[in-house]
């Protein structure tokens, strides 16, 4: 077991509850779809696998290491070589170029792969765009650089929020695609959250979430 | 609908409250400063007016003689001839320790008396003022001093005199100042006969001079007051850069605010029209602030600046600062007017803002931007040496400085994109690649307050290196021209006579210092006579020389001048200089002569004799042992009853003369020390403003596995090391200031022309200050970075926004 979500409790300061006893699993390899109503918690669960929040009760394991124990040194460790990431808002950094935005968390790690990067960035179609600021990229580039990014430092465990929430059908067909194979080439698990069904119908497994419960 | 967009508008400042304070601040700031100075400036002409005005002068003509006095059977003449004028003696004499100007009138006829001798609604009875002992009119301070003095006749204070200045019946000042039978000046009064004969067929020695052809006070001390106001302008500028970065930064912010307010109806002069008057409210708001804080700072500061005018010109200023209308209204006019020029672009942006762009909070400016910026400054920099070719004198100097710091101001941000670029291409750490990237990604944002803390460093290194470069000259100097152990000033010249041939067998050598003051075209002249010795010889300080100098001098052939006559009157070893009408003498060498206004000149003693046969022998050099020269100042005061004021040995001169040169530049450093300080403001406006955009660059970093505490570390470093390499950069064009200082400023506004010293370990000091600032403007974005909430970080990434 890669990832599992064992009884998770989340409040907001002031609010009702978002997460209200989740429990869920993923194996390595495996691709989970998690689909909801907007407000339902899906991006809050998928924060707490990151270890970008702290849940109110319950555990999370990564990898067989209980999250909840962590303190934010661990946790950022635990970010920068099990997890990565990827965003509807892409989340690139516009002060570097694209080339240095695609090694940047593999370097982080410590696992710069030249080789690797360089056949991600032609599986990618990226070779062009190496030297550009990814200001000057279009929507479908931008999310393809950074899928590269998530994909270089060989995550573990690979969580995608709503990815082709901000692209056109033709550039969320093509991102989802090479997403999805080199997710499979790489061994990598995947929970991706996603309003579409379509795009849920091509992973391994659904959850749906209502009401901070898994339905 | 003007209320409900005022409204909106509003509701930006109030939600952005550090902003508007910092605005405020920026505001006050720049107008403070510029006050400050602009208060002192004021406060000191104001005294120069109402002493002319006191003393009538600055209206009036005067007859002047070139050895500087006018015979009594001249000025008879004159009267019996039916020429209108009134008599001066004017002179200086010591009480209590202390050297006074006491000026002599001719009771009768001069013109201001009545005013002068205001004494509260108690004027004075004539004859007892007429008569043996006379009185002496001096203001309350002056006159509580000298009522002590036995000697002087009664004291009558009156508040309509200026600071420091005794007026007497001209009798009583024959005297004091042991000049019979002679005047300094004759006031031609207005009403003058119609058929009066011409002044050169009654005095023909005499010369009329006009007001405006005067070298007075005020003109004396005009380099003086132009240095203040070219600090308080370089204050007024750094403040404004803090009003330019706020001011964008919340046009940027409100980009989305304005066009809602277009969409909704609101034509875009109306809203361009109320944003203007937005600015002019807060601009009067801190405006003011910046009157309270300038009136308070010169305040604290005019004493000083009083001191040092008193010191350096014998200009007369009051210590004390009075609040008037017209510099209230000019500052406040400065910060509208400051206001409105900084906004300038973020107006120009209003006026043409598209209705339908996606808002954004920073448009990407890039390389492009400070490509731009770099032509500019290079062209600024162009003007100012092109203006200083084309003209001459302390303006253009002035100019061509102003050209060279806004220039090289507008160049930062290309050099320092480009040496940011330089370290990125080298980086090979990510973190590090990213801190290099990030940095230059800063700097449309940041680039304003850096430039401010360039300019303030600048300053700081220029100033610092030409104060701390005359202060190295200034002391060699006082070594080379205080040589004589002891300075002996009898009470008169009879008593001189006496304490010289006292002196003589107990004593190495006597030198006499006697002077006159001679009138010139470039302003007075004072000459002194000298005897041939080699305390001169060894230890004058030429800076220009004819080979056989003193040998020329002591044959009467020639004659040294100082620096600033050489200058202004263009005379070098060589030329000739006319003294009086049958009195011209080759220069035979040029003398430095710091902190004196006036032109000076030496020539042997016998014919400075011949020239001024009337001239005080009051003064002497002593030389002698200086184990012995205490025990000779005792005996010498025993024997002839002298005050302790009357001999004072050379380190109290010294000491005296250094705290002069001191308190000349305590002003500057105030200035300096207040504009670096403003800098540092500048620099945490600028991060703290910049925090709201700080989020979206920085949450990706820390999803990617970098801690909040490290990455508040990184932004301490970033401030840091953008604060070092602009340091780094000031370093040169601080020098290049310096130089231009020494080579140009000085020379036009004091006459001298310094050597320039490098002072690494101040420029060290100079350094660590500014990490100093750089990491306290850092600490509490760095402090709000390490506290900030998770949850504010992953609204970056909320898809929902």
């Amino acid at each position: 077991m890669l990832l599992e979500f064992q009884d998770i409790h989340k409040t907001y300061p002031g609010g009702r509850p978002v997460l209200n006893g989740v429990s869920l699993s993923l194996d390595q390899g495996q691709t989970l779809a998690l689909t909801g109503e907007s407000g339902s918690g899906k991006s809050t669960l998928l924060n707490l696998a990151a270890t970008l929040d702290r849940f109110d009760s319950g555990e999370i394991l990564l990898d067989g290491t209980a999250l909840s124990r962590l303190g934010d040194a661990d946790r950022a460790a635990l970010r920068r070589t099990h997890v990565a990431l990827v965003f509807q808002q892409f989340n690139l950094i516009p002060s570097l170029t694209v080339g240095q935005n695609l090694s940047f968390h593999a370097r982080l790690a410590g696992r710069h792969d030249p080789d690797w990067e360089a056949h991600l960035t032609g599986r990618l179609g990226l070779s062009d765009l190496l030297d550009r600021h990814p200001e000057s990229l279009s929507g479908g580039q931008q999310q393809r650089v950074a899928i590269g990014r998530a994909l270089a430092v060989r995550p573990k465990l690979l969580l995608a929020d709503e990815p082709t929430g901000n692209l056109d059908e033709t550039a969320s067909a093509t991102v989802l695609d090479l997403m999805l194979a080199l997710v499979a080439e790489t061994g990598a698990a995947l929970l991706l959250v996603t309003h579409s069904h379509a795009i849920a119908a091509r992973l391994d497994r659904q959850a749906h979430l209502t009401n901070g419960r898994i339905a | 609908m003007i209320g409900t967009v005022l409204q909106a508008l509003w509701s930006h400042w109030r939600w952005h409250r550090v902003q508007l304070a910092t605005l405020l601040t920026g505001i006050a700031l720049a107008t403070g400063l510029w006050s400050a100075v602009q208060a002192i400036n004021a406060e000191a002409r104001a005294s120069y007016d109402r002493a002319n005005l006191q003393l009538g002068l600055g209206q009036l003509d005067e007859l002047i003689h070139p050895s500087g006095r006018i015979p009594l059977e001249t000025y008879v003449a004159l009267r019996r001839s039916g020429w209108q004028v009134a008599a001066v003696l004017d002179g200086r004499f010591d009480a209590g320790g202390r050297s006074v100007r006491l000026m002599g009138v001719d009771m009768v006829t001069y013109p201001a008396l009545p005013a002068l001798t205001d004494t509260q609604g108690n004027p004075p009875d004539p004859a007892i003022v007429l008569t043996a002992p006379g009185r002496l009119f001096a203001p309350p301070d002056l006159a509580a001093q000298l009522a002590a003095d036995p000697d002087l006749p009664p004291i009558i204070a009156s508040t309509a005199l200026p600071p420091g200045l005794v007026l007497t019946d001209i009798g009583t000042a024959e005297t004091l100042l042991d000049l019979s039978g002679s005047l300094t000046r004759l006031l031609v009064l207005p009403e003058q006969p119609r058929a009066i004969p011409p002044l050169d067929q009654v005095a023909p020695d005499l010369r009329r001079q006009a007001p405006e052809g005067r070298i007075d006070t005020a003109r004396l001390t005009d380099s003086f007051h132009l240095n203040l106001s070219a600090f308080g302008l370089l204050s007024f500028a750094v403040g404004l850069f803090i009003v330019h970065g706020t001011v964008g930064l919340a046009f940027a912010q409100r980009r989305g605010m304005f066009r809602t307010l277009r969409a909704l109806g609101v034509p875009l002069v109306t809203l361009s029209q109320l944003v203007l008057a937005e600015l002019v409210v807060f601009a009067l708001l801190g405006g003011a602030l910046g009157l309270v804080l300038g009136h308070l700072l010169a305040g604290a500061l005019l004493p000083d600046v009083a001191a040092t005018l008193r010191g350096l010109y014998g200009a007369p200023v009051q210590g004390q600062l009075h609040l008037r209308l017209e510099w209230v209204a000019a500052g406040l006019a400065m910060a509208v007017g400051g206001t409105l020029l900084a906004s300038g672009q973020a107006l120009w942006r209003l006026a043409r803002l598209p209705l339908l762009s996606a808002p954004g909070v920073q448009a990407w400016r890039g390389k492009s931007g400070h490509r731009a910026s770099a032509i500019s400054g290079g062209l600024v920099c162009a003007a100012g040496v092109a203006a200083f070719a084309m003209f001459d004198g302390l303006v253009a100097g002035f100019v061509l400085l102003g050209g060279v710091l806004t220039g090289s101001a507008l160049v930062l941000p290309l050099l320092l994109s480009v040496t940011l670029g330089f370290f990125a291409r080298r980086a090979k750490k990510p973190v590090t690649q990213w801190l290099w990237a990030d940095m230059q990604a800063q700097l449309p944002g940041l680039s304003l307050a850096l430039m401010a803390l360039l300019l303030a460093l600048a300053a700081n290194i220029g100033v610092g290196t030409m104060v701390s470069s005359f202060r190295l000259t200034f002391l060699g100097w006082l070594d080379q021209r205080l040589v004589s152990e002891l300075y002996v000033t009898a009470e008169n010249s009879e008593q001189g006579r006496r304490i010289e041939a006292w002196l003589e067998p107990r004593a190495d050598a006597v030198l006499p210092i006697r002077n006159v003051e001679l009138a010139h075209e470039t302003g007075p002249l004072f000459l002194y006579g000298i005897v041939d010795h080699p305390t001169y010889r060894e230890n004058w300080p030429l800076i220009a020389a004819a080979p056989n100098v003193w040998d020329t001098v002591r044959q009467r052939q020639g004659i040294l001048i100082n620096e600033q006559l050489a200058r202004r009157a263009d005379l070098w070893p060589g030329d000739r200089l006319t003294l009086a009408p049958g009195n011209t003498l080759t220069v035979a060498g040029v003398y430095s002569d710091y902190g004196n206004p006036t032109g000076q000149a030496i020539v042997a003693m016998d014919l400075f004799d011949e020239i001024a046969p009337e001239a005080d022998n009051r003064r002497f050099g002593v030389r002698i042992d200086p184990a012995r020269a205490e025990q000779l100042a005792e005996a010498l005061r025993a024997q002839f009853d002298l005050g302790p004021g009357a001999v004072v040995p050379q380190a109290a001169v010294k000491a005296q003369s250094r705290a002069i040169f001191e308190k000349t530049f305590v002003v500057t450093s105030a200035l300096n020390v207040l504009t670096l300080g403003v800098a540092g403001f500048a620099i945490f406006t600028s991060l703290l403003t910049l925090w709201t955009q700080r989020l979206p660059q920085i949450a990706p970093v820390w999803a990617l596995g970098l801690t909040r505490s490290r990455l508040a570390a990184l932004e301490l470093l970033r401030s840091l090391v953008l604060a070092t390499l602009a340091a780094c950069l000031a370093l040169p064009l601080g020098l290049l200031l310096a130089l231009i200082l020494l080579e140009v400023i000085n020379v036009q506004a004091f006459g001298w022309r310094l050597p320039m010293f490098l002072f690494p370990s101040d420029w060290m000091q100079l350094f660590i200050l500014t990490a100093i600032a750089a990491l306290l403007a850092a600490a509490l974005p760095a402090w709000r970075l390490r506290r900030v909430p998770p949850a504010d970080l992953l609204r970056v990434f909320a898809n929902e926004r």
